[in-house]
């Protein structure tokens, strides 16, 4: 397929790293930090963590909206399907995300209404065919759904569909980053920018992140040539003590972002003044909720959808390897109590979560570092 | 589910203005872009597609540019170009 054949070409993928080997400086590391779930599937599904050099260390960072959701976000959902007259509507990707009182899957197993959809549209036609019933789409993700939940919503309001509504629980990717690299921080070298969420933001609100902690980041799409090109750039600034934004993924990411995604989002959400990270903890302006117009489309608003109180089981480490601080293969419960059929954290089962990377695409203990060493 | 999906734009559906079909690996499927009304998406186009909406059109020409930087690698030449 065009469009994708050409950046997994392999003389391309051999001299690029080719170029990384040349350029690394024995005896000194490069923490470069992927910042996207999907970046690290990738790097682990086209095995170029062990081909690039021992020098280069990838750190995986916060970006599986999933992984990052706190239980108790995940109770309150899974609570208004408590009401036998709901249904709630979640991606496949939050069926299985363990909450503490179980995950969707569990809870539909219990015999409440849990439907799995594709897209906040089938939710939507999913109320419209179910008059009687209230639809409640459980909304995750960063900008880059975001603008889809927008749409729909404004679908909904314009085709007049009372009985659609919105658990919202979208995040914003720069206040996290925010947050991540805030010191004592990761300590990195480099920072490849996230693809799909820049599709939507652009790459312009990455600026920050050179200017202020001196921290290089390349925008980079999902292929082998994209990421292999982000590490040598990033190597590159790196070794010339440099720290520039590049944006290296200029085929899908205007500098930009999409206006019209963003005007969507901008007329439907407000961001509320503070907003729960797993791992990360309070983080202000992270997290987006439905602006007052649209409360009638607003789940929070139900009696059913305020919070609840429920504990903070947050038992398994998850937090420091969303942070960057620890590797998945590093936590006791990694393999043992905590895999991709019996997860404790969203990481183990996202596809996007770090954890299940390991899992899927590496032998039992070994890490990422070792795989790479020369021996 | 942050993840996209490259699709090909098959044809405008003839219902809904802001709609299309697009081919997803193999498999055809009717997508939204109203998000891409500016950049006028049509058949054959490419499209990166979230949870059914198609979110940026992918561009030839900077594929195109990326691959050719890219080629020249190996000899010294231009590097860091923000």
């Amino acid at each position: 397929m065009k469009q994708i054949d050409e950046f997994r070409d392999s003389d391309l993928i051999r001299r690029l790293l080719d170029a990384i080997h040349r350029l690394v400086r024995p005896g000194r590391t490069y923490r470069i930090m992927e910042v996207c779930g999907g970046h690290t599937h990738a790097f682990h599904r086209f095995g170029l963590v062990d081909l690039l050099p021992g020098e280069v260390e990838l750190i995986h960072g916060p970006g599986c909206p999933v992984c990052v959701l706190p239980m108790a976000r995940i109770d309150q959902g899974l609570a208004l399907a408590d009401d036998p007259g709901v249904i709630l509507a979640a991606f496949g990707d939050m069926m299985r995300v363990p909450g503490t009182m179980g995950s969707p899957l569990q809870a539909r197993a219990r015999g409440r209404d849990v439907r799995m959809v594709y897209s906040p549209l089938d939710a939507l036609r999913l109320a419209e065919e179910s008059p009687g019933r209230r639809v409640v789409f459980f909304a995750i993700g960063f900008e880059t759904t975001a603008p889809a939940t927008a749409l729909t919503v404004l679908n909904a309001e314009r085709r007049g569909v009372a009985n659609f509504s919105v658990f919202c629980n979208h995040i914003r990717i720069v206040p996290a980053l925010e947050a991540l690299l805030r010191p004592p921080g990761p300590g990195l070298d480099g920072l490849i920018g996230p693809g799909h969420v820049s599709t939507v933001i652009g790459s312009r609100p990455y600026a920050f992140i050179p200017r202020e902690f001196g921290i290089p980041v390349v925008v980079s799409g999902f292929e082998p040539v994209d990421l292999l090109q982000a590490v040598r750039l990033l190597v590159e600034q790196a070794n010339d003590g440099r720290a520039e934004l590049v944006n290296g993924y200029r085929r899908a990411v205007p500098d930009g972002g999409n206006a019209a995604a963003l005007a969507a989002m901008g007329r439907v959400f407000r961001e509320r003044s503070s907003f729960e990270w797993r791992g990360l903890g309070a983080i202000p302006w992270s997290a987006l909720r439905l602006r007052e117009e649209f409360a009638a489309f607003d789940a929070e608003r139900l009696p059913e959808g305020r919070p609840s109180s429920s504990p903070l089981a947050e038992e398994a480490p998850c937090g420091e390897v969303l942070r960057g601080l620890r590797r998945p293969t590093d936590c006791p419960l990694f393999g043992n109590a905590c895999d991709p059929e019996h997860p404790i954290g969203a990481l183990m089962v996202s596809s996007e979560g770090a954890c299940a990377a390991y899992h899927s695409y590496r032998r039992r203990g070994e890490s990422a570092a070792a795989g790479s060493a020369a021996d | 589910m942050c993840l996209a999906i490259p699709g090909r734009v098959v044809e405008l559906a003839e219902d809904d203005p802001g709609a299309a079909v697009a081919e997803v690996c193999g498999v055809r499927r009717r997508i939204n872009v109203e998000l891409l009304a500016e950049e006028r998406v049509g058949p054959g186009d490419w499209v990166l597609i979230h949870v059914g909406f198609a979110m940026s059109k992918l561009a030839e020409a900077e594929a195109r540019d990326q691959l050719r930087l890219l080629s020249l690698l190996g000899e010294p030449g231009p590097t860091g170009e923000a």
